[in-house]
């Protein structure tokens, strides 16, 4: 199997001088000021709060960390790498490399919150299970397969479902555990990887759609229909794996909104049109402004609904640029 | 607005820069992802769209309109503000004439969902009347098209 992962060819020395995309700088720009480290996160001020959990809570916790671990390692060592060789310029080349940097900082951040909250014990017994769980080991199985295979563009979907769909059953728990001002500072880390997620997903899903550009009316209707059989089986052993998880805790319902709210957005970044509809996607109000602390000010002026009539009151207008 | 920003407004028209004028009510900004663009194009609606690039003629709008613009999120929300549309903004009878601000984003960006939205609101005492995701669902595109309708009728209704 490994032996179709290609690397690029014929390597030029890439000037950044000479730019062909400018979303390529645009989005290298947008990563390097968005870096960050685990280290710079006070994990340790969440030790009180971890005691407060359940045994059931704290089990639940570890799980869905290590299955997000797993997912961010396949990203980084596999995923943002095997879209290299396939890269429309060098520029783009140089973008996966930082998105797989990431992503390994990624992976590597949830064993700084395993070592800050849990015993060696657990944090073994919860990387045991991540090897054992049926559905988690499938949604890694179906994604590397692609990663494998000699599709570029399907690379580029099975990608972009992993960035903006498939993570989004794990971070669902620490938004969770935040509306109820639990593991706080963990909470601040999942959103930096949050962000990360929707940059890496915005890219891939755009650098898709400029392949698309190029192809046959035929193969972009095979690929449309592809994405959303690929959504499909995803979303199926991700229904499955959201209960196995959360049906303990009754959470199961609401995380399966998160999931279609989610899908949609995947969607979206692939050029697609939303397919969940609104009944499905109403995520619980206090997970949303978990996430995005002002959008469940739901600005709709329109209706008449939420605290419309607001002029933003004074939101960073630092900017020089803002001196007219 | 202090009169040397005026002025220099001025020296930019005499110069004899090269201007596009749009009488539209619905004025965006979409980059080459043309997100904000398709959402747009859904609303079946005339409208004009903010250049791209600097060597573009500069837009400027005769009639009141609303504008619609995205917020790419990141560096803590500094330079949520994309250069072309504070190009845009820089023209005093595109401030005066602006009505509202929708916004485009990402919920994942956190604090900074539509940032850019709510930045220009403060700044131009303009309400916020709608945010929405990326492309949008067929919901947003609704919303927006019949919330504009009737904000255009409510301020024609108030005009007369």
């Amino acid at each position: 199997m490994t032996e179709k992962i290609k690397l690029t060819h014929k390597v030029e020395a890439i000037n950044w001088n000479r730019i062909q995309d400018e979303k390529d700088v645009e989005v290298w720009n947008r990563l390097v000021n968005n870096f960050w480290l685990p280290e710079k996160v006070p994990l340790s001020n969440d030790i009180q709060s971890w005691g407060t959990l359940t045994e059931d809570e704290k089990l639940l916790t570890m799980r869905v960390f290590t299955g997000l671990t797993l997912l961010d390692t396949l990203q980084g060592t596999v995923g943002a790498v095997s879209l290299i060789p396939d890269a429309l310029t060098p520029h783009e080349e140089a973008v996966y490399t930082n998105i797989a940097f990431m992503e390994s900082v990624h992976a590597k951040s949830y064993s700084s919150i395993f070592s800050t909250l849990a015993s060696t014990k657990d944090i073994d017994e919860a990387f045991r299970w991540s090897t054992e769980n049926r559905n988690l080991q499938k949604k890694a199985q179906i994604i590397e397969s692609y990663y494998y295979g000699d599709d570029p563009l399907k690379r580029k979907i099975a990608s972009t479902l992993l960035e903006s769909f498939l993570f989004y059953s794990g971070f669902y728990l620490p938004m969770h555990w935040s509306s109820r001002a639990k593991l706080t500072n963990t909470a601040d880390l999942i959103r930096l990887i949050i962000r990360d997620e929707a940059v890496h997903g915005y890219y891939i899903g755009y650098k898709y759609q400029k392949g698309l550009e190029t192809q046959s009316p035929e193969r972009r209707e095979e690929l449309k229909d592809y994405t959303f059989e690929l959504l499909f089986e995803l979303y199926e052993n991700e229904v499955q794996y959201t209960h196995d998880l959360y049906d303990p805790v009754g959470l199961s319902e609401d995380v399966k909104k998160f999931l279609h709210y989610n899908a949609n957005k995947a969607l979206m970044n692939l050029g697609y049109e939303a397919m969940f509809p609104a009944a499905v996607t109403d995520v619980s109000p206090a997970i949303l402004s978990a996430l995005s602390p002002n959008a469940d000010e739901n600005h709709d002026f329109f209706s008449g609904s939420g605290s419309s009539y607001v002029i933003g009151k004074a939101v960073n207008t630092e900017d020089e640029d803002w001196e007219f | 607005m202090p009169p040397s920003a005026l002025a220099e407004n001025r020296q930019l028209d005499e110069d004899g820069r090269d201007v596009q004028y749009t009488d539209q009510k619905l004025i965006y900004f979409s980059s080459a992802s043309e997100y904000t663009h398709r959402f747009v194009q859904k609303l079946n609606t005339g409208s004009a769209r903010i250049p791209l690039f600097a060597s573009e003629p500069e837009l400027i709008a005769t009639e009141p309109y609303v504008l619609l613009i995205p917020t790419y999120g990141g560096e803590n929300g500094r330079r949520a503000v994309l250069p072309q549309i504070l190009r845009f903004l820089r023209s005093e009878q595109n401030r005066q004439l602006l009505q509202g601000v929708i916004g485009s984003g990402n919920t994942n960006f956190g604090t900074a969902y539509c940032l850019a939205a709510k930045k220009i609101s403060a700044k131009c005492h303009v309400p916020v009347l709608y945010t929405f995701e990326l492309m949008g669902t067929s919901e947003d595109v609704l919303n927006v098209k019949e919330g504009l309708d009737t904000f255009w009728t409510l301020k024609s209704q108030k005009r007369t």
